[in-house]
């Protein structure tokens, strides 16, 4: 059954869900930061770095003010009934971008790589990320992603075999590739991370695997118990690296190690890891289409 | 442990004063600066921001900015990864008597030379935490290169209190960076 389309409700909700994405971290990722923090010695440094994190949290979410100034390339991920238009959801998504940024939730941050321009309201070309897929149900899910440019730069993909890493075209080559990625990084993606890793895929498919992995919750499991393993065999594993806390030593370097894959070429074995910030500013918003 | 304030300009002394580890507030005029800023100062060498930098602090930040009639007022102003300056930050620390770095991940050999050099220390402030700095902000006294560089690439004359910081690399040649790195290499060696 067809159900209209009330395009100026699911606007406004979802730029309250845009605002709140940036003020608001989830309630896992808060958790996961008082954990650490009550692992570390008063006196230490990784402590002050929590301490000022978690009370930053409490700040932004009391204030209505960004959690982060870098609010980054705003990330979509929408499921919608066949009937309805992804042309005319797209054009509601910009409407709510180009609102919260002139409200001050999001940094105007799309630049031209050629003129050097900031076009001021978060439209540009690719900006966005938008990503549809049709669904049977008469609800518009909109998955929100609010990811800074610090760790988008330290995000990586790695092609196996690697002399360098003495990685092969398997799970141990993959945890060679995760540990070098976090090594390389030090503190410069706002440790403690959350990392993302796509396994196969081309290059575009194997990032899009990796960052997909953004939306688990911490505590979740892996359905694949091969990959669960690994996760948690990483997690461990890279929290010994003493990396710590914005790189200045500790005892949490990563919050969570989340793994998919996608099938890949039998030419080429891709590892991709997003590195996400501590700032994992994800939010869902769920529009139910109503009868008139 | 206890922090230390200080008051903007710095002098020779106070930085002195200050060795790795050491939990800082500083209050005063802090001057936002990245990537355009740091080209803009060491192409052109401006003399409409020397005063406000002279003995003063740079902040590696692009910041969110709200505008209601004629004033501005700072939303969001946590600090972005300093080593994109590398390039460029000892000749803007030479060129405009620069005291204070303030940025995140530090920053690598050439800096920590300068620093030596000009008698500065860079101040680690947290990755994410800009409501709690953007907090600390007093009064937006002034922006330049708007226009030209957008947002958060302008550089943006902000008046802070107690603007928390950790020294993370200081003028005697400490960096707590270096540290870390060496220990994160070990840690390595023993996993593999």
């Amino acid at each position: 059954m067809k159900k209209p389309f009330n395009e100026k409700a699911f606007t406004l909700g979802l730029a309250d869900c845009i605002r709140q994405a940036s003020c608001e971290l989830p309630d896992d990722i808060e958790k996961g930061l008082l954990d650490a923090l009550a692992q570390e010695e008063e006196q230490s440094t990784a402590y002050a770095v929590l301490e000022t994190i978690t009370q930053n949290i409490v700040l932004a979410r009391e204030k209505k003010r960004p959690l982060c100034q870098d609010t980054g390339l705003p990330t979509f991920y929408v499921s919608y009934p066949r009937y309805i238009s992804p042309d005319v959801i797209k054009k509601c998504i910009e409407n709510a971008l180009v609102q919260a940024t002139e409200e001050g939730y999001l940094r105007p941050n799309a630049v031209d790589p050629i003129t050097a321009k900031n076009s001021g309201n978060n439209m540009g070309e690719g900006f966005p990320a938008l990503n549809f897929n049709e669904w049977d149900k008469n609800d518009i899910s909109v998955k929100c992603l609010l990811k800074g440019g610090g760790s988008e730069n330290v995000s990586a993909q790695y092609s196996l075999p690697s002399i360098e890493l003495s990685a092969g075209r398997d799970l141990q080559g993959v945890e060679a590739c995760v540990i070098d990625a976090v090594m390389k990084a030090q503190g410069k993606g706002c440790a403690p991370g959350i990392i993302g890793v796509g396994i196969g895929g081309d290059r575009i498919s194997g990032y899009e695997a990796a960052k997909k992995q953004l939306f688990r919750e911490l505590g979740d499991h892996n359905e694949d118990p091969k990959l669960n393993d690994l996760e948690q065999t990483l997690l461990s594993k890279l929290n010994k690296l003493e990396i710590g806390p914005m790189g200045l030593g500790g005892k949490t370097t990563v919050l969570g190690v989340k793994i998919g894959k996608a099938h890949r070429l039998p030419a080429s074995y891709f590892v991709s890891i997003a590195y996400m910030c501590w700032a994992c500013r994800r939010k869902e918003y769920h529009f139910h289409l109503e009868d008139e | 442990m206890k922090y230390k304030k200080l008051q903007l300009p710095l002098s020779i002394n106070d930085i002195h004063d200050l060795h790795i580890g050491d939990r800082v507030l500083l209050s005063g005029i802090i001057v936002t600066g990245r990537d355009m800023a740091h080209r803009w100062l060491v192409d052109e060498k401006p003399d409409v921001i020397r005063d406000v930098l002279h003995h003063g602090a740079i902040y590696h930040c692009g910041p969110i900015m709200l505008k209601e009639g004629d004033t501005w007022s700072c939303r969001a102003a946590g600090p972005t990864t300093s080593i994109r300056e590398e390039p460029y930050l000892a000749d803007v620390m030479k060129e405009y008597g620069i005291r204070c770095v303030i940025g995140k991940g530090g920053m690598g050999e050439k800096t920590a030379k300068a620093l030596k050099d000009h008698k500065a220390v860079y101040l680690f402030a947290v990755g994410g935490a800009a409501a709690i700095y953007a907090d600390t902000i007093e009064s937006v006294e002034g922006v330049h290169q708007l226009d030209e560089f957008g947002v958060p690439e302008a550089m943006w004359v902000l008046k802070v209190k107690d603007f928390p910081v950790v020294v993370s690399m200081d003028c005697h040649g400490g960096s707590l960076h270096d540290e870390i790195k060496e220990t994160s290499k070990l840690r390595l060696q023993s996993l593999i």
